[in-house]
């Protein structure tokens, strides 16, 4: 018991202050691909390129790459495009729109790329609708219940993460648990199987109202490697309506805190939807 | 038995060859495939496979590695082919040869049937439900006729793997009746449904036990729940894009499977990784090792409620987790091993790694000093889960899992691969215990984590010089086959893949490490009570995504 106590002292704290604090990242870490403004367009890189189809190259001037689909390999930006595309550093993608994860690429006069504004929202998100009365009910705290609708377990592996002494997300009011009775939501990885489609229903609707859901992962987003097919929905919310989208493959642990922080209210997305005019 | 048990020849290609042969009285026809040093037997009579299964299991002593079925309605022959791939199997103390021995056996296009191994070869169970699941191969005298991969709903007579099923293709779920779970019935016999979901983050699988009190009379476990279709989903694509799904096949064993497949493509395009990429592929393999070994003991002990135990391994981990994404971009080290070599190189981390791997080690031997202090902890884990040698041998138990059941293999010693084999080889030394339980199964992960320090910190002092990536050509070459091995944290993930007419990707097969281990857990689970399940579940660690794909 006293070693156990003085190795814990030796230790310390070695919690983040993250989201206090700014989380770093790696050099060689691989966030979002972003187009190189004033490069070439059309040397970007051709839509085949992608293993997982989250590039879209259309008529004209329309070239998109959707961080729902994207599984941060890398390979666009290392295809010859003249640096037209670059892998960057960002991390906090989390969006409440499915649309608000399209990095929307476009071409000017002098056929050179330019980033453009996000898609403008509509009417008031759903999602920030629930995030309101969740935050008017249960004030800053959010308990979820995990969701394994067949992932490749990478995305697990970071939830679990975040009860690890370095994030412990207990600490923000957060935390798992292990009925969907005493949950205010999902937190939901994998693209939900066929085998699993009826355990995740029926997990979702033993939530009591209001309840959050949030997909976590490329599969969770779009499907990611395992797009709709005879085995796969192609993505969470082919079956559950989605508040907040987690792009990763996987997130990181600080990733999908974020995620879970804008769920709640508690942080506004950086990807959101331009003012309606 | 005993006497030819005594005469096991050293096994060799010729040997193989010249004993089925005779065996089967010249009714097969020899190749030398996939790889040159292999042996492709095909039959001529179907029937003919129980006869060369007895020879090469009993007299030659090899153990089925894998079994793959292709649908080749639209080649030349106009059938099914059924590969049972055998490798050698039983322990010497000196590294296996290195062999693939492939019997092969042809099935009618219409009523496509071939004669079951389960009653000889427990082993072969799950692949046989699994060929009949997918591909309507019926293995005829197989004991259970359950479905194994597609779950209640699915439509009788549609076959996702066959070639003329569109894997879009989504059937409507049909009404079906409750799954029949084998239960145990009788007076005071409880059953105890558990999962799919489970109270914890973890995978997806369920569990029936039959229980009196708290002892398991029976375990049912059902899983596929994660079925997600990659090997029909990867049918069509280059190798280069199929790589990335290979890579996230499972997440915690992300290397070992980017691996296998790197390797399986390379023998296709008959190119070798240079020696560097090679030697910073073992880096990986043994960081992936590490991270995973020092987590499965954290959780173990929290199967056994210390905390303290808990902790420490999350912590580890987690400090391990963050040099892999210095090292590759990714926890997972994702984005490292890339088919022809690797894409980052590792001299800029290796001080880092040093400091990393010894801290890991000095941490981890004080926990295991502080849990083996521990009556509570150590009383929890001895006699609990026990599997003996001969059952884990009877149904080909790898990894960790049969290294603590007295089995001494190890693919990175029995079918070398990155930097095990060639010149200047790392040898890896190979721990086992006899005991079969789950203290076994931890004091075995405590040593080979060990060991994997002992790696790390030589490698990265050791590094050869020269490029970190071989060129592939564009194209692979048309109608070859490559398998390949990885020792991965679990035990050997074995690869086989084949390319088409087009150099894309034919058929890709994945036995993984977890899928040869998951049948011994409800053997190992008779042997302890209800409430000691998941510790031992947790002492096997074994992952869903990669044995369901
Ligand atoms: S980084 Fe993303 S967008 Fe680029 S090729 Fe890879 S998956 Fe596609």
């Amino acid at each position: 018991m006293l070693r156990t106590l003085i190795q814990s002292l030796r230790d310390g704290v070695v919690t983040t202050r993250y989201p206090d604090a700014p989380a770093e990242v790696p050099e060689r870490f691989r966030g979002a691909p972003e187009p190189e403004v004033g490069r070439p367009f059309g040397a970007l890189p051709t839509a085949s390129v992608c293993p997982t189809g989250a590039i879209t190259a259309g008529e004209g001037a329309a070239y998109t790459i959707d961080l729902g689909r994207c599984i941060f390999c890398g390979r666009c930006a290392d295809e010859p495009s003249d640096g037209a595309i670059r892998i960057g550093r960002e991390f906090e993608l989390s969006a409440r729109r499915r649309e608000d994860l399209l990095v929307r690429i476009g071409r000017d006069a002098d056929g050179r790329v330019t980033e453009l504004a996000p898609e403008p929202a509509d009417t008031a998100a759903l999602g920030e609708r629930v995030a309101e009365r969740i935050h008017r009910t249960l004030g800053r705290s959010l308990h979820l219940r995990h969701l394994d609708a067949g992932s490749c377990n990478a995305c697990d592996w970071e939830l679990v993460a975040l009860l690890a002494p370095h994030y412990d997300v207990r600490r923000l009011g957060i935390d798992f648990v292990a009925s969907p009775r005493h949950a205010d939501g999902v937190i939901v990885t994998g693209s939900v199987t066929r085998n699993l489609e009826p355990a995740v229903r029926r997990t979702f609707e033993a939530v009591p109202e209001p309840r959050v859901v949030i997909a976590v992962g490329a599969c969770g987003c779009s499907g990611g490697i395992a797009p709709a097919s005879y085995a796969s929905a192609g993505g969470v919310d082919q079956i559950l309506p989605v508040d907040v989208y987690v792009p990763g493959c996987p997130p990181r642990p600080e990733a999908i805190l974020f995620g879970i922080l804008l769920a709640v209210g508690r942080i506004e997305a950086k990807r959101r939807p331009a003012p309606a005019r | 038995m005993a006497l030819e048990l005594d005469t096991i020849p050293a096994l060799s290609a010729a040997v193989v060859s010249e004993r089925l042969g005779a065996r089967l009285g010249g009714r097969v026809a020899f190749s030398s495939a996939p790889r040159e040093r292999d042996v492709t037997a095909r039959l001529e009579r179907a029937d003919d496979l129980l006869e060369a299964v007895r020879e090469l299991s009993g007299g030659l002593g090899m153990g089925l590695a894998t079994v793959v079925a292709t649908d080749e309605r639209r080649e030349r022959e106009g059938d099914f082919k059924v590969r049972y791939v055998f490798e050698p199997a039983r322990p010497t103390g000196e590294p296996l040869a290195d062999l693939f021995v492939s019997v092969v056996v042809s099935a009618a296009a219409t009523r496509p049937e071939v004669p079951s191994l389960t009653p000889l070869l427990p082993e072969a169970d799950w692949h046989e439900r699994e060929m009949r699941d997918l591909f309507g191969i019926e293995p005829i005298g197989h004991p259970d006729p359950r479905t194994l991969v597609l779950h209640d709903g699915w439509p009788a007579g549609l076959y996702p793997l066959r070639k003329d099923f569109d894997a879009r293709m989504q059937p409507e779920r049909l009404p079906a009746p409750e799954f029949p779970h084998v239960v145990v019935e009788g007076e005071g016999v409880f059953e105890i449904p558990v999962g799919p979901i489970h109270a914890g983050i973890i995978e997806p699988g369920h569990f029936r036990f039959s229980s009196v009190g708290e002892t398991v009379l029976h375990l049912d476990a059902r899983l596929f729940f994660t079925h997600r279709g990659l090997e029909k989903r990867v049918e069509g694509l280059t190798p280069r894009d199929a790589f990335f799904i290979a890579e996230r096949l499972c997440g915690a064993c992300s290397v070992s499977h980017a691996l296998a497949f790197a390797e399986a493509v390379e023998q296709i395009a008959g190119v070798t990784a240079p020696p560097r990429a090679r030697f910073l592929r073992v880096v990986a393999l043994e960081l992936e090792r590490l991270y995973n070994h020092v987590g499965d003991i954290g959780n173990i002990c929290a199967g056994a409620s210390y905390h303290a135990g808990t902790s420490a391994g999350m912590r580890l981990k987690e400090t391990l987790q963050r040099e892999n994404e210095q090292l590759t971009g990714n926890r997972f080290l994702r984005g490292f091993v890339v088919p022809g070599g690797v894409y980052h190189d590792g001299a800029a981390r290796a001080a880092a790694i040093d400091r990393v791997a010894r801290e890991t080690g000095d941490r981890l031997t004080e926990l295991m000093l502080a849990l083996e202090r521990n009556p509570s902890v150590v009383d929890r884990l001895d006699d609990t889960g026990i599997l003996t040698p001969e059952e884990a041998r009877d149904l080909g138990v790898t990894g960790v899992a049969a290294r603590a059941s007295g089995i001494d293999r190890d693919a990175r010693r029995d079918h070398p691969h990155a930097a095990f084999g060639g010149p200047g080889a790392v040898v890896p030394r190979v721990s086992t215990d006899a005991a079969g339980d789950v203290h076994a199964r931890v004091t075995v992960r405590a040593a080979e984590a060990a060991e994997s320090v002992r790696l790390l910190r030589q490698l990265v002092a050791s590094l050869p010089p020269g490029p970190l990536c071989a060129p592939l050509p564009d194209v692979l070459p048309a109608w070859r086959t490559g398998v390949a091995v990885v020792e991965s944290p679990r035990g050997a993930s074995i690869h086989w893949l084949r390319t088409d007419g087009a150099g894309r990707v034919d058929r890709y097969h994945v036995r993984s490490a977890s899928y040869a281990n998951w049948p011994a857990v409800p053997v190992a689970a008779l042997r302890a009570i209800v409430p000691d399940f998941p510790l031992v579940n947790k002492s096997f660690e074994l992952c869903y995504a990669c044995t369901d794909r």
